[in-house]
């Protein structure tokens, strides 16, 4: 979720007082979370509902099941036939979606502001009205396997970057991909899906977003008339296996005659927001971190290895710390025709290791603030994005106030504390090292 | 995500009420821009096109303009490559070329204070790129690592055979990218030539949006556009004529999931029949989850992930275009199912209720465009190169209300041609060709 962070950088640029993304917030009786953010520049309103629950949730043996209920959700229901809702949206000019992570899963339609009453009337009868039969969950499960085919085993870089998790990941679910294990998904019964779906989807589960054109006095009733009347659900407890020490570095190598570009990454556990306890500024760190190394054209690795060096055609490194558990920070490279991977994996490593010697300068972290800063006026300008941050953020447990203060926590991180961040997540840590390959690479 | 969405959006609207007024905003010197002003953030959006694009580099030098538009903002004036891309990002300000088949394309995107900057950067990139040794052979180097990428994915395969066996020798027949020959072939004095000839006001369109009057656009029109050249070297690109027919071609290549690709003759943006056929096609594949091929083909028989069909309109040549994906041993039954479903609509037509539904689907989604002043200042552009008035905001729903079940249908009849749906499959589809 790069997306994410990339964009919470951006409120900076707003006087303290006026906040982030301001958004205004209530909880229903039922404990479902409501938050909105009022953006008036067309009649138009963003509806988002997110379930605490995602492919990291899943039980043992039952990947996929998370992402297949992303789809099953679009079935019917006591009242509406398989496929209607999203022919519903469509009819009434609006447009809907739904994504899979691994800690969350979210619903959403783009529609005029006088039909938000009708989206939500369909969204709070698909929380608990859901109706599967063998009919409608045999040719999703077609389509479900389709998009896997699509998205992973016909692509070389996705097949690798698959494999690199089960690697990097030796206990935690992350290691799963969130789509699941084709001879899983093959294997889910209808009572699998059934009790996935009454474990996990109820008002207290959830969160509701609604960003655009409408005030909270038009939006409280609504949400307790369509929400506010569905009763609790089971408490919920997402249970987590916890990562061990790894002792040994790791290579995973993807060698496929499809391969026309060669690519290699490195990737380091990391903290999130959520598991940085210790140091509760090394994710605010780190995110600085990756904007000085960075994938843009004056980042360090891009000067170094592509422009200075010639070895590379792209470099970068990416980092996120919206999980709810662990993350990790990854470095990359591909390297310029003729370049061997073994030359570009030690010209990638030197730049770490004088990374880790020397950390980064005033100048750098003064200015990566500045950039994140005025990124947040672009984001605000975007109908859709606020939604996605907070709802993002919420799912995986954090406050609004800390999203609305994510401004300050960057402004307050120091040189000293990225490089502590920096060195402690680079020191002495068995790595991941992944190399996509043709047949004739070297 | 529940699909990948492939529609590639063409058509604008918006609710007359919702915006500012698109006002025509004229420079002394001749550069016209059309603006909504927006005042809600302090940024500035500014998109333009150039008439004329990849498919006027010559021969032998396929991906001319894409190199052009990775250089030009590599290094101006007095700031060289790097010093350029530091500059852009100190102060926040995105600014790229992109060249597409018959428009060469850029944007600006800035923090209002940082506008006069803006308009600085992109005037000396405009008037003065410099084409260092370094960076052209940098983003040449990075222009083969995408087209050789590019060689990786089955639809873009796919796309490109199909193109080339619709177009044949005409410039679109080659796609829009370039090719490892032709970037290889570019030298420092083709991008300063083109330069030179390519960017003239006589070509030049711009929307803009955001927090900016029209005073002071008009100044900054002419401070940044109003030394370019007055006309652009002449330049003529030949109708395109289809070679069309219902023969499947593969290409062989060893994935699980075979990529489909199906192309027949389209309509012209400006013929009397276009919006009939728009609302045609948003019936029968452009419509996300409401079309009739995702029903037959996804929900009914789960044999696609995603399929879709979309318009192309390019200056000389329109295009229609069906796109699926499905596991090798169920190729030929789903296309077999597109075929059932165009032949279908060709004699059976449309409901006056799903014609209804269309409509109210293709009137109502108007405002969801508008949700940046990025995105606005890129429809205003848009609406310029498609040669639109000035007014279409306000026109466009009532065209689409103008359509008559009788029109589609009428439509169907003469437009949808199965017996020509040509089709490219990429992978190891079973028992095809046949």
């Amino acid at each position: 979720m790069r997306y994410l962070l990339v964009i919470l950088g951006l409120l900076l640029a707003f006087p303290v007082s006026a906040g982030v993304f301001n958004p205004k917030t209530f909880t229903l009786d039922n404990g479902m979370e409501v938050v909105l953010i009022e953006n008036n520049r067309v009649p138009v309103v963003r509806h988002m509902v997110w379930y605490k629950v995602g492919s990291a949730d899943e039980p043992a043996g039952k990947s996929g099941i998370a992402h297949y209920f992303e789809h099953l959700m679009f079935k019917a229901t006591k009242k509406l036939a398989a496929g209607e809702f999203s022919k519903i949206v469509a009819k009434n000019g609006g447009q809907d979606n739904a994504f899979t992570s691994y800690d969350y899963t979210a619903y959403y339609q783009t529609v005029a502001k006088d039909r938000l009453g009708l989206v939500m009337e369909m969204e709070a009868d698909r929380m608990t009205n859901l109706s599967l039969t063998k009919e409608v969950i045999e040719p999703e499960r077609q389509v479900i396997l389709e998009e896997r085919r699509q998205r992973t085993d016909n692509n070389p870089g996705a097949q690798l970057r698959e494999q690199i998790d089960t690697v990097q990941y030796m206990n935690h679910p992350y290691r799963i991909p969130v789509i699941g294990w084709a001879h899983e998904i093959k294997a889910l019964s209808l009572e699998d899906l059934n009790r996935f779906y009454k474990a996990w989807y109820a008002p207290n589960n959830a969160i509701l977003i609604v960003e655009g054109d409408v005030s909270m006095a038009e939006l409280k009733p609504l949400a307790e008339k369509h929400y506010g009347s569905i009763p609790r659900g089971p408490e919920m407890i997402r249970l987590r296996p916890t990562e061990p020490p790894a002792h040994a570095d790791r290579r995973v190598i993807k060698r496929d005659q499809r391969v026309r570009q060669p690519s290699l990454q490195r990737t380091y556990l990391a903290p999130s927001y959520r598991t940085s306890t210790e140091d509760d500024k090394a994710p605010y760190a780190l995110e600085i971190l990756e904007n000085i190394m960075g994938g843009a054209a004056t980042s360090r690795l891009y000067t170094s290895l592509v422009i200075d060096q010639k070895l590379a055609v792209s470099a970068g490194m990416s980092y996120s710390p919206s999980r709810l558990d662990m993350s990790e920070l990854t470095f990359w490279a591909s390297p310029q025709a003729g370049v061997s991977m073994a030359v570009l994996e030690e010209a990638l490593l030197k730049e770490i290791s004088v990374l880790l010697e020397k950390g980064v300068s005033f100048d750098e972290v003064a200015r990566a603030q500045k950039s994140l800063v005025n990124d947040a006026v672009f984001a605000r300008d975007n109908l859709g994005t606020a939604a996605q941050v907070i709802g993002g953020a919420m799912a995986i447990g954090l406050s609004v106030d800390q999203i609305e203060s994510w401004p300050d926590a960057i402004q307050a991180i120091t040189v000293e504390d990225v490089n502590r961040a920096l060195r402690t997540v680079l020191k002495d840590q068995k790595t991941v090292t992944g190399l996509l390959l043709g047949l004739e690479d070297k | 995500m529940r699909l990948l969405f492939l529609i590639l959006g063409f058509l604008f609207s918006l609710p007359a009420h919702a915006l500012a007024p698109v006002q025509e905003v004229k420079s002394s010197s001749g550069v016209t821009a059309w603006l909504i002003e927006d005042h809600t953030n302090p940024i500035v959006s500014l998109h333009f096109s150039f008439r004329g694009g990849a498919a006027l580099d010559p021969v032998g030098k396929e991906g001319l303009a894409r190199l052009a538009s990775a250089t030009m903002d590599e290094g101006a004036g007095k700031w060289d490559s790097q010093a350029f891309q530091s500059r852009l990002e100190a102060l926040s300000i995105t600014l790229r070329f992109e060249a597409g088949m018959d428009n060469f394309n850029g944007r600006v995107l800035t923090l209002r204070e940082n506008m006069d900057a803006a308009m600085d950067m992109l005037k000396t990139a405009l008037m003065h790129p410099r084409f260092d040794g370094e960076p052209v052979e940098r983003m040449r180097s990075q222009i083969l690592a995408d087209l050789r990428q590019r060689q990786e994915d089955p639809a873009t395969l796919g796309t490109l055979a199909l193109y080339k066996s619709v177009l044949g020798f005409h410039p679109y027949g080659r796609g829009s990218k370039g090719t490892i020959t032709g970037i290889q072939n570019v030298s420092r004095e083709d991008l300063a030539h083109f330069v030179k000839t390519r960017l003239g006001k006589d070509n030049l369109v711009i929307g803009v949006s955001g927090d900016i009057t029209a005073q002071a656009l008009q100044k900054l029109l002419d401070e940044t556009f109003g030394s370019l050249p007055d006309k652009a070297a002449a330049w003529q690109l030949p109708e395109a004529s289809l070679t069309l027919n219902k023969k499947t071609q593969v290409i062989s290549k060893p994935i699980p999931q075979s990529s489909i690709m199906m192309v027949q003759g389209g309509i012209d943006r400006h013929h009397e029949d276009f919006y009939p056929a728009y609302v045609l096609n948003y019936m029968l594949g452009g419509g996300g989850f409401a079309s009739r091929l995702y029903e037959e083909v996804r929900e009914k028989r789960g044999l696609v992930y995603s399929v879709y069909s979309y318009l192309v309109n390019y200056d000389k040549a329109a295009l229609w275009l069906v796109g699926a994906g499905t596991q090798n041993a169920r190729v030929k039954e789903t296309l077999g199912v597109v075929r059932e479903e165009w032949q279908k609509a060709l004699e059976s037509g449309f409901s006056a209720e799903e014609v209804a539904d269309a409509k109210t689907y293709l009137t109502g989604s108007f405002p969801l465009r508008f949700k940046s002043s990025d995105r606005i200042a890129s429809i205003l552009a848009g609406m310029q190169r498609d040669r639109l008035p000035i007014d279409f905001l306000e026109t466009r729903n009532q065209q689409v209300e103008a359509v008559s079940v009788e029109d589609v249908n009428r439509v169907a009849k003469s437009l949808l041609t199965p017996d020509k749906l040509k089709a490219v499959v990429v992978g190891q589809p079973e028992g095809l060709p046949f």
